[in-house]
This record gives C-alpha cells, sequence and structure tokens, in this order.
C-alpha cells in the first residue's frame, strides 16, 4: 500500500515530487531533532531541515541504497550542520562565548551551581564545545539510537573512530557536567 | 583484579554487543559498579530537549520546500505548465467573452472596468472549478469509504481518478496559498495526501487493507471538509 523508502526514491529520480514528499513527511521530524540537537538553535534547525531536504533532493542520484535512506539523509544533514555551524562561528567571531572549562572554573561550587545553573544549562555549552565529529556521534549513539556502525557510515569512517568519537564525547560531557552532578545527589 | 575503563563502561552503557564481558565484571566488582552508576546518572541527565513540533509539521516542510525543490528541477515546471497554460486559457477566454458581450468595441474609458469585470470573472470561473473538483473529489472519496466487500477489491476506478485529480488539485492548492486562503489550501493540502494515498494504492485492495484505509480518511473528516470549502467556492462563484 505505502511506498518504501527505496520506491519513494526510485520515483523521486523520476521526477514525482508526490514520491520525494512522501520521504519529507516521513523523515522531517527525525531530521528536525538531529538538526536542533546539532545547532542547538530552532531558527538554525528549520534552516537545516531546508537545506537537508534540497541536498538530498540535488544528490538523489547518488543514492546507492547501501545504507538505509535515514542513514544517507542523517550523513547529508551531519554535512549541512558542519557547514551551518562554521558560518555561525565566523559570524559570531566577535562575541565570546564562555567555554566550558570557563563555566566550570566559575561555577565550581556545587551549591552555587544548584542555584544558578541549570544542568541543560550547562549540557547545552558543553555540547557547543565538543568537535563536530563528537557531537554527530554522539547526538546519532545517545539520542537517536544509531548502532556504532551506522555512525561510521554517517561520518564516513570505521565503526571503531565513530566509537571513539563517542568516547571522547562523553568525557568531555562528563566532566563538564560533573559539578552539577555533585550538586543534583 | 583488573578494572574496566571508561570506554567499556560506556559501551555497557550503550548495549553494544561487546559488553557483555564487563556486565559479568560489573556484577562482582562493588567499585566499577559505582563508577558505571555515576557515568549512567550522568549520561541520563543528558536530556537535551528538543522543542515540540505541531502535528502538521511535515505540510510546514514541504510548503517552504516545494517551491525551492521546483527551481532546481526543469521536470517539475515542464509537468505544471500545461495545467499552468490551462489557467492562463481560462483567463484567456474569459477576457474573450468580455470582448464579445461588448459587441467587441472596447473603448478605453472601458478599458479598466472591463479589466476590472474580466478579473472578477476570471475568479468566479476559478471558484466554480474548483468547487466542481471538490465534488469529483469527494465523489471518488465517497465511493471508497462506502464500499463493503470481502475478498479482493478492485479499485483502479477510483485510482485512476485520484491520479487525474492529483494535478488539479495542486494548482488549486497553490492558488490559495497565494491569494493568502490559509483555510482552502490547508483542507486542499489534506485532499491532496488523501488523494496521494489513493492513487499510489494498487488496483487490487484486500478488504482489510481497505477498511484501514476508510479508517484513515475517516479520521481526517475529510469528506466533511471538503463538502464545506466546495459549498462555499460555489455560492461565492455564484455570487460573483
Amino acid at each position: 500500500m505505502e511506498w518504501t523508502d527505496a520506491a519513494a526514491v526510485e520515483h523521486a529520480r523520476g521526477g514525482n515530487a508526490d514520491a520525494f514528499r512522501v520521504l519529507v513527511d516521513r523523515h522531517s521530524r527525525a531530521v528536525f531533532r538531529l538538526a536542533y540537537r546539532m545547532t542547538g538553535n530552532e531558527h538554525d534547525a528549520e534552516d537545516m531541515v531546508q537545506e537537508t531536504f534540497l541536498r538530498a533532493y540535488k544528490q538523489l542520484g547518488r543514492f546507492d541504497g547501501r545504507a538505509g535512506f535515514g542513514t544517507w539523509l542523517y550523513r547529508i544533514a551531519a554535512n549541512c550542520s558542519v557547514d551551518l555551524l562554521r558560518a555561525r562561528k565566523k559570524r559570531d567571531e566577535r562575541t565570546v562565548e564562555a567555554p566550558v572549562d570557563a563555566v566550570r572554573s566559575r561555577d565550581a561550587s556545587p551549591e552555587r551551581l544548584t542555584q544558578s545553573v541549570e544542568i541543560s544549562g550547562i549540557l547545552g555549552t558543553a555540547m557547543k564545545e565538543l568537535s563536530q565529529t563528537e557531537r554527530t556521534a554522539f547526538v546519532l549513539r545517545h539520542y537517536e539510537g544509531l548502532a556504532m556502525e551506522e555512525i561510521g557510515r554517517v561520518l564516513g569512517v570505521e565503526p571503531n573512530a565513530a566509537k571513539h568519537s563517542v568516547f571522547r564525547a562523553v568525557q568531555k560531557l562528563r566532566r563538564a557536567l560533573q559539578p552539577a552532578m555533585g550538586a543534583a545527589r | 583484579m583488573t578494572h574496566l575503563s571508561e570506554e567499556q563502561l560506556i559501551l555497557h552503557y550503550y548495549g553494544e554487543p561487546e559488553s557483555a564481558g564487563p556486565a559479568v565484571h560489573l556484577a562482582v566488582c562493588e567499585q566499577c559498579q559505582r563508577e558505571y552508576d555515576a557515568l549512567a546518572r550522568t549520561l541520563d541527565s543528558c536530556d537535551y530537549a528538543v522543542p515540540e513540533r505541531l502535528a502538521s509539521y511535515e505540510v510546514a516542510v514541504w510548503h517552504r520546500l516545494e517551491p525551492k525543490l521546483a527551481r532546481r528541477s526543469w521536470s517539475s515546471w515542464w509537468k505544471a505548465a500545461p495545467a499552468l497554460a490551462g489557467l492562463v486559457v481560462v483567463a484567456f477566454l474569459a477576457g474573450q467573452w468580455i470582448a464579445k458581450r461588448s459587441g467587441g468595441r472596447v473603448q478605453p474609458a472601458t478599458v479598466s472596468s472591463a479589466s476590472a469585470i474580466s478579473g472578477k470573472v476570471r475568479e468566479r470561473i476559478l471558484l466554480v472549478a474548483m468547487g466542481d473538483h471538490l465534488e469529483r473529489s469527494q465523489m471518488v472519496i465517497a465511493e471508497l469509504v462506502n464500499t463493503r466487500a470481502s475478498g479482493a477489491i478492485d479499485i483502479s476506478d477510483e485510482r485512476r481518478r485520484a491520479q487525474d485529480l492529483v494535478q488539479d488539485n495542486r494548482l488549486f492548492r497553490q492558488t490559495a496559498v497565494k491569494s493568502g486562503d490559509g483555510v482552502d489550501a490547508n483542507v486542499l493540502d489534506e485532499l491532496e495526501r488523501v488523494l496521494l494515498e489513493i492513487a499510489h494504492s494498487p488496483s487490487q485492495i484486500s478488504s482489510p487493507e481497505l477498511e484501514n484505509l476508510q479508517r484513515r480518511i475517516e479520521a481526517q473528516g475529510i469528506l466533511f471538509k471538503v463538502r464545506v470549502v466546495g459549498t462555499t467556492a460555489r455560492e461565492k462563484g455564484n455570487r460573483l
């Protein structure tokens, strides 16, 4: 009754916009979730959703079906976020953001943390401090539940390298969240 | 005793296949279990809430995306061209009709009023055409919803009619979007989804598949919405 992703891609390649719409309907929410966690910003996430599908549409001919369409789309979204965050970094160069270490030293006291800093706030800042690869790997593993092998495919690296990106991300986040976790106990 | 590394604990937390060994160790090592609990507490707290999207999110994404896709794809333009040309022909014929009524003598002083009238006539034709389109769509959907059968059902006729209606529907929807008529645009959008679903169904479907389709259509209340918008369009067209 319903098109599979592969069938919809096949029809969309032939210029059938309705088939592409099926893919957009099916995946746009997941792409938004990923985009929001990658950018930490609703407006940027919406732009990223648009850009991801535009690129996907343009590159449909290159989709070889070896990975699922969702995985392929995640790869495009991850690349979009690299470009977007790079552009944003340039834009924000004049404004100095507090790095994770600065947040930690300033708010080192657990008491102060419980009073003034929400864990989610620290997490947001700490996520921004991760490298692009670490952040993508962590988001895909922690929130999207992708297997290391799939994360490797999204990042275009071996599963072992993907695993190490997740390790580094978790270690950095742990360090950043440590004081708040102590306060929350 | 060799304790577990942080990497092993992380893999265990995420349930990776190689985490079976660490599970055995954790059962007997209090120190590693404490370490693991701390890690799990931190990772459990990493709740990076994503703002909720509206139920119509996919529709909004598509509406924003569709014009950009059309710009990137010549094939889309070529496909839409005959139908758009049809609308231009309607406008042209309406203009001719006005000219004939005025005996072919369109005085300079009457040009502006003739243009205004032809604009009204064009709007009337479009409204009446949309009313007819909605009525035809309603008939296809009503036939499907009211079909009661056991075993395989041949819906090739409804499917073919839905395929024909999809293209027209898209034009009416785009016109509604451009003219800022959100209510019509939304109903036409919902209708388009239903028509697409029928158009993409196999010619023969089983009775459980038909029942599923009927449930989905009825859940949206699309028949009622189409009836209301269709009646409103026809009445408005007749008043012009």
